[in-house]
């Protein structure tokens, strides 16, 4: 048995056999021709072959799965007929004399990397629909058989690297029991696709070594994968599959309502979020606002820094999704493991440790600057927050705040409408935040306890270290005890506590949360109508003898199971 | 040659469907058409292709400069920030 974790991204536990699909790569030469005219003929007799599948797809998809789904093949039909697709390979077979298929790839391989620089998800998301036509067309030319999803017989949970819509457009909803992919994000085709099909789906779970036929079990709330369970597990997650298909409908259908506790309290749920398409799906889910906004989108793309004006666009459209609902956003959140085309970052030993998010911020003040602008700007009449994320001291936090007050002042210098007292807020994961909180909070409005670093900075286990990642779990009564001392410390100071780590998505540790009186959850949005229900079921004065209890346990395994039995 | 700058307002900017509907009326067009994007100060590049509409990623609240040039070009204009006032004929 062997346990594993990705993104949680769509609801759901799936149980059954794996099925590995892997599609050979399309293996073609290149070749210098002879004929180009007659190489051209062979293109445009593929591209129509083509239209005519896509036609079909189209039409079949649209009565198996949906109006949405089906749209995508009328966008890949577009780009099949479009001047700067086949008009290009055109050009280069004549000009360079190259045989079509080899064509093809070159063009779809510029129009992907150029779309994958583009730093707005939605356009980004186009290199996967090239991709998609370009492999399409080359296998028509090579005349290959088309190989997809349908292959598929027995209801099975599928593992792939990644899924197209032309993998996924001829897939019988009976034999998907689940999806797992092992790169991608929640606004992935994947995750889309799980969420509007209704099957569960853990997306970038890394690399999956398993074949076909083992037995598996995919979390779509917690992101958890087992692989080859054992007869305790597989028990354990048959009873939460039949318990989850039943509630999950009713969950949904409630979303929109209040977290109210039985004796009364408001809970705030909210949601973490990457993206413009996170934002719509959010609000789906009944987020009442978004927790944990990360920018690193932003930056992650392209070569150049995104100006002041684009983030600005961005902050702003987002904002205007959830209207006056708050909208958290934390200031850049990236270090040396993180590859960053736009920032020369210096390789570093141990990147963790390293120059990273509001270090990296302090030491390029050109780069925070920019960003803290464009977020006051888009703050101007909007609920807008700012957080600064892995504060380890007092003077870290002073230096994060002077600089908020300049880039206000370059503001007022410019006459740009802004916002003038946003809330501030700071991250609590490192554990020297956690332990000087009472000394943190009279400098913000609110902390947010980012349990995932927390986790790992506190138990000094590397979360990418498959050996050992298992024991980073925010449940160890060592993070436990920080998180009661920070909540205490900040409703000392009348400020509140958020909570945006995937524990704020685990059902099992919401009561000990509520409990220790946490005040907002923040979570992938596909968790918010369960957690939602379950904060409906709970009070919170039984909650306090849960977190109670869990203060005084010893070790992390006597706070799983007294967690499980409640 | 005629040319305008105008700000999309539509919530999606340029998306799949706007960004369909735009490059198929450009294409009914005879003259060179092209738009650029001064927000994020791209290229200009040809209106009547999908593909390079997308390249140019228009989002809500962008302002877009276009040219167009040849028999039609009045009219091709004229149409086009037509259809971007008029949102796209929604609302």
């Amino acid at each position: 048995m062997k346990r594993l974790s990705g993104i949680a991204a769509s609801q759901g536990v799936a149980i059954g056999p794996a099925f590995v699909y892997r599609p050979e790569p399309l293996a073609f030469n290149e070749k210098i021709i002879q004929n180009p005219r007659a190489e051209i003929n062979r293109l445009i007799e593929a591209i129509e072959a083509v239209q005519g599948m896509l036609v079909a797809l189209e039409e079949y998809t649209q009565q198996a799965i949906g109006e949405d789904e089906a749209k995508i093949f009328e966008v890949h039909r577009m780009f099949l007929a479009d001047p700067a697709f086949a008009e290009e390979i055109k050009v280069i077979i004549q000009q360079e004399r190259l045989n079509a298929e080899a064509a093809v790839d070159r063009v779809s391989n510029e129009l992907m990397a150029q779309f994958s620089a583009i730093d707005d998800e939605y356009f980004r998301q186009r290199a996967v629909d090239i991709k998609d036509i370009a492999q399409r067309l080359i296998r028509q030319l090579l005349g290959l058989e088309e190989t997809t999803l349908a292959s598929l017989k027995n209801p099975s949970v599928i593992i792939a690297n990644d899924l197209t819509p032309s993998d996924t457009a001829s897939l019988n909803r009976d034999m998907a029991l689940g999806l797992c992919t092992e790169i991608g994000s929640n606004t992935s085709h994947t995750a889309i696709l799980a969420r509007s099909l209704g099957i569960p789906a853990v997306v970038g779970a890394g690399k999956l070594e398993l074949s076909s036929g083992t037995v598996l079990i995919i979390d779509g709330q917690s992101g958890e994968l087992v692989i080859d369970p054992d007869a305790d597990t597989l028990a354990e997650y048959r009873t939460r599959q039949q318990a989850r298909q039943q509630a999950r409908s009713l969950e949904i259908a409630q979303a929109e309502n209040p977290a109210v506790t039985l004796d009364g309290h408001q809970v705030e749920v909210v949601a973490n979020i990457g993206s413009v398409a996170d934002a719509d799906y959010a609000i789906k889910m009944g987020a009442e606002g978004v927790g944990l906004l990360r920018t690193e989108f932003l930056f992650l793309q392209g070569d150049t820094l995104p100006s002041e004006d684009e983030q600005y666009q961005i902050y702003r459209a987002i904002a205007d999704v959830f209207q006056q609902l708050p909208l958290i956003v934390r200031t850049l959140d990236v270090g040396g493991d993180k590859d960053l085309p736009s920032i020369d970052i210096a390789e570093e030993q141990n990147p963790m440790l390293g120059q990273r998010a509001i270090r990296l911020c302090l030491a390029r003040p050109e780069i925070f600057q920019t960003q803290l602008r464009a977020i006051l700007r888009a703050g101007h009449e909007r609920n807008i927050k700012i957080m600064f994320p892995l504060i380890g001291s007092e003077e870290e936090l002073q230096q994060a705040l002077y600089q908020l007050e300049q880039a206000k002042a370059n503001l007022r210098a410019r006459n740009l409408p802004h916002a003038e007292n946003p809330d501030v807020g700071m991250m609590i994961e490192v554990p020297s935040a956690a332990v000087l909180a009472d000394v943190l909070a009279p400098h913000v409005d609110f902390f947010s306890i980012g349990t995932n670093d927390l986790a790992q900075y506190t138990l000094a286990v590397d979360r990418t270290n498959e050996t050992v990642a298992h024991l980073a779990d925010p449940l160890h009564p060592a993070v436990i005890r920080l998180i009661h001392q920070v909540i205490q410390a900040a409703h000392r100071h009348d400020k509140w506590v958020g909570l945006c780590g995937e524990m704020a998505g685990n059902l099992q540790a919401v009561p000990l949360l509520l409990g220790l009186g946490l005040d907002e959850f923040s979570m992938a949005a596909v968790s918010i109508p369960s957690v939602k229900a379950l904060l409906r079921t709970l009070s919170k004065t039984e909650t306090q003898e849960i977190a109670q209890r869990c203060l005084e346990l010893p070790n992390l395994q006597r706070v799983r199971e007294f967690l499980k039995n409640q | 040659m005629v040319e305008a700058t105008i700000t999309v307002k539509h919530e999606v900017g340029l998306h799949a469907r706007p960004a369909a509907v735009f490059a198929k009326t450009a294409q009914s067009f005879e003259s060179d058409i092209t738009v650029k994007n001064v927000t994020r100060d791209t290229q200009a590049v040809n209106a009547k292709s999908v593909i390079n509409l997308f390249k140019i990623a228009v989002s809500q609240g962008h302002s877009i400069h276009m040219t167009a040039n040849g028999s039609d070009e009045e009219d091709a204009l004229v149409t086009l920030v037509g259809l971007i006032e008029d949102n796209f004929g929604e609302e």
